[in-house]
């Protein structure tokens, strides 16, 4: 179990640890100072964390408390207002010219942006693809695959997550479930080495949570892919989760392994919230 | 008090097809402006919104009739050469319907909802691939409706052409009018002409409309039954029992 990020833990008397070697061979993504605001609204608050590749972090907190902006803030869906975020190494939004750190172009974003895979709440398939191509589309027009290298992949995968014979069917013809299951595979097809969970069963009838929480423990336990994942659903944090961290108002207030968090959390707020979602 | 004659029979048909010729022509002139217009519009740079804003406005708020006069009069005034009558026309007619087009294509683009754009951004799609391969396809079944009613507007605003003396079928109506000295029978006639070509229109946009749904996954729109979601779904059972659609 890892004790791999930075947080800033009131209980433990400001005793951050500032002398981080600043990649150390197994660092993957690391947080710097990141703010980000929403007009008055300080979503994140100087933010400092990492994530060690192979990870499977779990980030818990009540909703505006900031854990969904991370990950969209690593999908570039949006960009800081301060700091830096890392990702292998290399800057995500930004460029190292001449000495300076200055804001990236595209293509750099594009670049680094394709070892970061997202699956959504929403399941976001493209309507006017049927499944199949809706996981090679990606791999062949971005990654520059075969069309039959990208089939196989993408058929290989859709058994992976239960629905080897509905390549042929339309998103529309799906179940949430059974959306929800198509677009992990489409972010498994691109191959990254992160994948970003957001609360991606909370859109879901209840009887359908099951099989996609079931096909990503299968997916947690059998590959080293390293997982970001924000959701409410407490059993499979503890689970799959390598680390938890606990989020109020922008910040990390407490982070641990499952164990720790869920069963003797240090602080207070944890507590409360653990108790009203539990 | 007399025939339409062969002679003049021949004139009208000639006039038809020359009407075709200046919807087709309008129409495709007018589609490349309203794609890159409208697309223009929702542009992430200022400038070229404001741009293509402003030749939205500049269009919409003039007429084509005067339009087409200035390009068909003005213009050998000022550089000492003149269009073709129907050239001015398509010239006119096409960037004007395209201005009204340009809003069609906006307003469908702007509807395909941003969680389709963010998707393409997850899967490292350029702006180019994202437009092309997602939001295109799903603004397109938006656009077809109201660009059905444009094109049948275009069809009879060509009539105004008719003014510059380019010989399409309402030309050739007050030609026989003169001819026969007789109104009623031959504008009837050029009448139900325009409908017939409207009506020709009109079905094959619903066949693109159907088409266009089809490749969204949206079964035509004939067995419209009250569920909201289909949950008529085979593999469904793969899951769990039943998939609770509504009753």
């Amino acid at each position: 179990m890892s004790a791999d990020s930075t947080p800033t833990n009131p209980n433990a008397g400001g005793s951050k640890e500032t002398a981080n070697p600043t990649v150390d061979g197994s660092e993957l993504i690391r947080f710097d100072k990141v703010t980000k605001r929403f007009g008055s609204n300080t979503v994140l608050d100087e933010l400092d964390f990492k994530v060690d590749s192979g990870k499977h972090v779990t980030l818990i907190g009540p909703s505006g408390s900031g854990k969904t902006t991370i990950l969209r803030l690593l999908m570039t869906l949006m960009k800081p207002d301060e700091g830096t975020i890392k990702v292998g190494g290399e800057y995500l939004t930004h460029e190292e010219r001449g000495g300076k750190l200055v804001p990236a172009g595209d293509k750099h974003i594009r670049e680094v942006r394709k070892n970061i895979g997202m699956v959504f709440q929403q399941f976001n398939l493209f309507p006017n693809m049927k499944v199949l191509r809706n996981i090679t589309e990606a791999p062949v027009h971005v990654l520059g695959l075969s069309k039959d290298e990208a089939d196989e992949r993408a058929r290989e995968l859709l058994d992976l997550v239960g629905l080897g014979d509905r390549c042929d069917a339309y998103p529309t013809q799906l179940s949430g479930g059974q959306q929800q299951r198509v677009a992990i595979a489409r972010a498994l097809a691109m191959r990254p080495q992160v994948l970003l969970l957001d609360e991606v069963t909370s859109a879901l009838d209840p009887e359908l949570v099951a099989g996609v929480l079931d096909v990503l423990r299968d997916i947690a336990h059998s590959t080293d892919i390293t997982m970001l994942c924000v959701t409410h659903e407490m059993n499979f944090a503890r689970d799959i989760s390598d680390q938890v961290l606990m989020f109020d108002s922008g910040r990390i207030i407490e982070s641990g392994s499952p164990e720790k968090i869920f069963g003797d959390p240090d602080h207070e707020r944890t507590r409360e919230f653990l108790s009203a979602v539990l | 008090m007399s025939e339409i004659t062969p002679g003049l029979w021949e004139l009208v048909f000639k006039g038809l097809w020359i009407t075709v010729q200046l919807t087709v022509f309008s129409a495709a002139l007018g589609a490349v402006v309203a794609l890159v217009i409208g697309l223009a519009r929702t542009h992430r740079l200022w400038i070229v919104r404001f741009l293509s804003g402003a030749y939205f406005e500049i269009f919409r708020g003039t007429s084509a009739l005067v339009f087409m006069f200035l390009v068909f009069f003005a213009l050998p005034l000022g550089f000492g050469w003149q269009l073709v009558p129907m050239w001015a026309a398509v010239l006119a007619m096409g960037l004007t319907y395209g201005a009204y087009g340009s809003e069609i294509v906006r307003g469908a683009v702007a509807a395909v909802s941003p969680a389709q754009r963010e998707a393409g951004i997850a899967l490292s799609f350029t702006p180019a691939q994202s437009l092309r391969k997602v939001i295109l396809p799903q603004a397109w079944p938006e656009m077809v409706p109201p660009l059905n009613n444009l094109l049948i507007e275009l069809l009879k605003g060509t009539a105004l052409v008719s003014i510059l003396g380019v010989n399409d079928i309402t030309f050739a109506g007050s030609l026989v009018r003169n001819a026969t000295g007789e109104s009623a029978p031959i504008y009837t006639v050029i009448l139900v002409m325009y409908f017939v070509l409207a009506f020709v229109m009109t079905r094959g946009m619903r066949l693109l409309e159907r088409q266009a749904k089809a490749g969204i996954g949206q079964a035509p729109p004939k067995r419209r039954k009250l569920s909201l979601r289909q949950t008529n779904d085979l593999a469904a059972s793969g899951v769990s029992g039943g998939t609770g659609g509504a009753a």
